[in-house]
This record gives structure tokens, C-alpha cells and sequence, in this order.
């Protein structure tokens, strides 16, 4: 598919027309690192989705015990259980790349030398660990 | 209007700054939270706080700055990324302006709306 991008004439910001080579829409398919660039990308709709569900939350809570239950209710839902399923599993693997992505945006040097990666990534997943153990505690403990 | 060109300056950095605190921020605080009450609460893994807790927790300020913060930044992150999956994956680069003001302006209806329902809650 080898072909000049001609059919627009009009100047648009992206003039001058270099020649380039059409690229498939489905370009992300063929390989897994690209796949998993996607896949990281999509990973923007989990979180879109758990901040609605979020907004949900709160605007069932000021409603009311009752309507705070009948959210509670649908949650139990099979339909949301799978789609939370999904959600969290993306949103895990949002979190791991990020966590992982850190030592690559930010080398650090000691003494003339790298710092091994997984060292840089660390601190991330302790302080990941530490929030998530305080969130739990936060919401679990009997007042 | 087309805000961008190769020599002038844009705001592309102030957008990829919310883009990465809103990725730390959805890192860090989102699985506990989708794992709580997404997964373990409603197959009763984990106990279902009360309703009276929710409501204590939720009206300390420090909290409601919690929520806040953990609703608006991943917008803006996944307004950032949303965009340019629409960009790159399916090449849509004609509407620039469209998207942008999809995205964008999704992020900040929510952001908006977060704060309104925290204050009155």
C-alpha cells in the first residue's frame, strides 16, 4: 500500500506533504509490543470508568442510606462485576508499566554508575503498597 | 483555532504534566479502590462498611481532598491518553480540535462535578 496522501488540498498544520507511506489502522495488531502499548493506552478508559463510578458513589451517599444500599445493589450485578473485573485488571497494568516506566524517565547515577532499574522502581511499589494498606485500613476498621 | 506549529511555543507541557500526575496518582490510589469496592465488597470477600462510616470518612476535609484529587488528575491523565490513542491508533489526526475538546472538556465536567458533589455531600 504504497501511495502519496493527495486527497486533501487543502493547507492544513501539517504542510508541507512530506511523502509518507499509509499506515494500516490496525498497525497495533501484528505485534505484541505494540499490542501492549495499545493495550496501555486503553487502560485510560478503566480509570474513566472507575472516576464515574466514583462520581456514582458519592452522589449515591448524599442521597441516602437507601440509595447508598440500591448502589451497593447493582454493584452485585454479574454485568459490573465483569466489567470491575476488566477494569481492575487494566488498571493493575497501568500501575505495574508506570511503576516500571519511572527508572527509564528518570535515570539515576551513583558514582559514575547506573542505578540498576528494578532499584528506581522500588520505592514506587512500597509507597503503592503502604497507600493501598492505609486505604484498606482506613475503610475496613470498625469505628 | 489550530494552536500549534513547529516554532511556537504550545502548551503540550503544561498537558503532559497533568498526564503524568494524574498517571501517578491513578497508580497509586485506583487498584485499592477498584479492588474494594468493585470486586471485594460486592462478592463479600472483605466486610461492606456501613453507610455511616462512608459518611464519617467522607466528611472530613482531608478526605473530600482525597477524593478530589483521586477523581480530577486521572482525568486529565486519561483525557491525555484517550487523545492520543485516537491520534496514533486509529490515526484520526483530521480532528485535531474535535478530540481535543472531547477530551479535555470530559476531563473537566468531571473534575467540575467531583468538587460539587464533595462539597455538598
Amino acid at each position: 500500500m504504497t501511495e502519496t496522501i493527495t486527497d486533501q488540498a487543502a493547507r492544513t498544520e501539517f504542510h508541507p506533504r512530506w511523502y509518507r507511506e499509509r499506515v494500516s489502522t490496525w498497525w497495533w495488531l501484528g505485534e505484541w509490543h505494540y499490542l501492549k502499548f495499545i493495550l496501555r493506552e486503553l487502560s485510560s478508559i478503566s480509570v474513566a470508568w472507575f472516576v464515574g463510578l466514583t462520581l456514582f458513589q458519592l452522589r449515591a451517599l448524599s442521597h441516602g442510606p437507601e440509595t447508598y444500599a440500591r448502589f451497593t445493589d447493582r454493584l452485585q450485578s454479574p454485568v459490573m462485576l465483569a466489567l470491575n473485573a476488566i477494569a481492575f485488571c487494566f488498571v493493575l497494568f497501568h500501575a505495574i508499566t508506570w511503576f516500571n516506566l519511572a527508572p527509564r524517565a528518570m535515570p539515576v547515577r551513583m558514582g559514575g554508575k547506573r542505578v540498576p532499574e528494578f532499584l528506581v522502581a522500588a520505592p514506587n511499589y512500597a509507597l503503592w503498597i503502604v497507600v493501598s494498606a492505609f486505604v484498606g485500613w482506613l475503610l475496613l476498621r470498625t469505628p | 483555532m489550530i494552536e500549534q506549529s513547529t516554532t511556537k511555543p504550545s502548551n503540550e507541557a503544561f498537558f503532559w504534566l497533568l498526564f503524568s500526575a494524574g498517571g501517578v496518582v491513578a497508580a497509586i490510589l485506583i487498584p485499592i479502590q477498584l479492588f474494594l469496592f468493585g470486586l471485594a465488597f460486592p462478592l463479600g470477600w472483605l466486610p461492606q462498611p456501613s453507610y455511616e462510616h462512608l459518611m464519617t470518612l467522607v466528611r472530613s476535609p482531608l478526605v473530600r481532598l482525597y477524593l478530589f484529587v483521586m477523581c480530577a488528575l486521572p482525568l486529565f491523565h486519561c483525557a491525555h491518553r484517550f487523545r492520543f490513542t485516537l491520534y496514533d491508533g486509529l490515526q484520526v489526526k483530521h480532528l485535531n480540535e474535535v478530540i481535543f475538546a472531547f477530551c479535555y472538556g470530559g476531563a473537566l465536567l468531571g473534575t467540575v462535578l467531583a468538587g460539587y458533589l464533595l462539597w455538598r455531600i
